[in-house]
């Protein structure tokens, strides 16, 4: 009982790190009609980046605060040069121009940080256990829950209860009518784009103490995502936050307990979703 | 071409007959290839026929249903263990090995389709890309089935008609033939009723259902055509290579196919085909003495999908000024 307690734990700190990543691909694929297969190697290089940062200035904050911008930049510019010039063609052509970034940043982590796995210290003040009903349980995983749960309300906020929020809302329902009546879309294009970039940078630190850096980390962190999106329903971000969460806690209890079959437990998670509801959890049905 | 042909326009009924020997001249020189270009070129034809056949089965459903599969080298790696398994460790022989992966690959992609296809566009790409992984996993933590990271060897390669396919000519032959019926049977496909009903699905999915097709049924139904020709790509690859490593299920292998396909130009046919060389020499080429492969795989990913997008045969077309 007090394992399983701690393992419940474990299975919110996973989800809300993929929460960070779900909710800008949710948000971006809803808004753009693009999914960013790049958002892993946004996640991955945020880890590096943070890892540098860290190791120059000695200070984990900092690491965290920073590590972020230049991933937004480089999402910002990926925007403007090249995925707006693909909104006319279909589907494909932006997903694959995202596919081509995850060899290059794939490569690019390689080439200045090596194909070794890395660790990345969390900060002292965090680095310690803390006694909970399931035994001892570290500070800086508990940290993590709160500061995932801090953003989820953060952006929610930011959705339901701004302006810029509503202009978002009406770019996901009809883009083209949101258009019309004077919203800016490309530029929210962008600020999304960008916005979804830095927090899967974020997410890549704050993973760092808790999964290790290595290589290959952007794709396994993209795939349980997908399946987030897929269960949680696309375009909602409470299907991203439930859809998270759920993933989160299945997962690792499956890993837990029934080592063999952790493998498939999400898979099957997502097929009976989809077999009961296809839109996902909180999705719209619409007629394609 | 001589100057009163070009007076005037030549007739339409000329033209297939100039594709036609075209296509004469093509297979002909495949076929001289081993006596004029000896084992190594020999070597590097057969690997690039092997993979076309995985490219254009991708085109079939890419390019003519409009489902974009991320996980196509699933299918390819299937048959591969498959055929090892069975036609190896089983001891099956090579053929019997080579036709359970076709029909081991084919059955993964009805299962898998069936899934997949409940959902459309972007979330199936996900979706497969999804399962691409978790085969992919399966290959590597199931070490008793599947040697884990190491991979798995030891089929030996069957004869036919008495003539030993480890004899490189007569391998050759044997793979060009099944490239050759792979192309043919895929042409003849999509140029079928069956065929205009996918190319229908890929240009207008919810009128096709309005006219009473039962769309999902067809998706699946190119879905696992697809997935079989994977299996037979992926079975001659286990013949011609003796051995198969969890990376060729890796979604990178995934992508490569993918980049196969668009390099060449999607939904021809035989654009994946010109991809596949272009592609598996180049990477022959460049990985031989440059660390930095995936980002030029990347690169050229990114240049093509901006600005190279109707593909190299698609370009050549143009400039021959043929037209389909």
């Amino acid at each position: 009982m007090e394992l399983l307690f701690t393992q419940i734990l474990n299975g919110i700190v996973y989800g809300v790190l993929m929460f960070l990543l779900a909710a800008g691909l949710s948000l971006i694929f809803g808004l753009m009609n693009v999914v960013s297969l790049v958002h892993g190697s946004f996640f991955m290089l945020g880890a590096f980046l943070g890892l540098t940062l860290q190791q120059a200035t000695g200070s984990f904050w900092i690491a965290l605060a920073l590590a972020p911008l230049p991933a937004a930049l480089v999402g910002i510019v990926m925007e403007i040069l090249l995925i707006r010039r693909l909104y006319a063609r279909g589907h494909l052509d932006q997903v694959l121009l995202t596919f081509g970034f995850t060899f290059v940043f794939f490569d690019l982590v390689k080439w200045v940080w090596g194909a070794n796995v890395r660790s990345l210290p969390p900060p002292p003040l965090l680095d310690g256990m803390v006694t909970l009903i399931g035994g001892p349980f570290p500070v800086y995983r508990l940290f993590l829950i709160g500061v995932g749960l801090a953003l989820a309300l953060l952006m929610w906020l930011l959705l339901e209860r701004t302006r810029i929020g509503a202009m978002v809302r009406a770019g996901v329902d009809d883009s083209a009518m949101a258009l019309g009546l004077g919203i800016n879309i490309p530029l929210l294009f962008t600020a999304i784009f960008a916005l979804g970039a830095a927090l899967a940078a974020l997410a890549g630190v704050a993973a760092g103490p808790v999964i290790g850096l290595y290589l290959g980390m952007d794709i396994e962190i993209m795939i349980p995502a997908f399946i987030v999106i897929v269960v949680g329903g696309t375009g909602t971000l409470k299907g991203a936050f439930v859809g998270s969460l759920l993933i989160g806690i299945v997962d690792t209890i499956g890993k837990a307990y029934f080592p063999d079959a952790a493998l498939f437990l999400i898979y099957l998670l997502m097929v009976i979703v989809l077999l009961t509801r296809p839109q996902g959890l909180f999705g719209v049905a619409r007629l394609s | 071409m001589g100057a009163p042909m070009a007076e005037t326009d030549p007739p339409r009924r000329y033209r297939p007959l100039r594709r036609q020997g075209l296509w004469v001249a093509a297979v002909v020189a495949l076929a001289l290839v081993p006596p004029l270009g000896g084992s190594y070129l020999g070597n590097i034809v057969v690997e690039v026929l092997i993979f076309a056949i995985l490219a254009m089965s991708l085109d079939l459903i890419l390019g003519y249903t409009g489902l974009i599969s991320f996980g196509h080298a699933t299918y390819f790696g299937i048959g591969a263990y498959a055929a090892i398994l069975c036609g190896g460790v089983l001891g099956l022989g090579g053929w019997l090995g080579l036709l359970v992966g076709i029909v081991g690959a084919g059955a993964a992609a009805a299962a898998i389709g069936a899934i997949c296809t409940r959902v459309g566009g972007i979330p199936f790409l996900m979706l497969t890309m999804a399962f691409g992984q978790l085969v992919y996993s399966v290959s590597l933590k199931w070490r008793g089935l599947t040697g884990g990271s190491d991979g798995i060897g030891g089929l030996a390669r069957p004869s036919l008609f008495g003539w030993s396919l480890n004899d490189p000519l007569a391998f050759y032959y044997t793979v060009l033939a099944l490239f050759l019926l792979s192309y043919f049977a895929l042409r003849r496909l999509i140029d079928s009723p069956l065929g205009h009903v996918f190319v229908g699905i890929r240009e207008n999915e919810s009128r096709m259902r309005a006219i009473g097709y039962p769309t999902r049924r067809y998706k699946q139904v190119a879905f696992i055509i697809a997935g079989a020709f994977g299996g037979l790509s992926g079975g001659l690859y286990a013949l011609f290579n003796g051995f198969i490593s969890p990376e060729s299920l890796h979604w990178t292998a995934s992508g490569d196919v993918l980049m196969m396909v668009i390099l060449g130009g999607v939904g021809t046919l035989v654009g994946p085909v010109i991809g596949t060389a272009v592609f598996l020499i180049m990477k022959n080429l460049v990985s031989s003495y440059n660390d930095h492969w995936m980002m030029i795989v990347g690169v050229i990913f990114v240049c093509c999908v901006m600005f190279f997008r109707q593909g190299l045969y698609g370009w050549l077309l143009g400039r021959l000024g043929g037209g389909r």
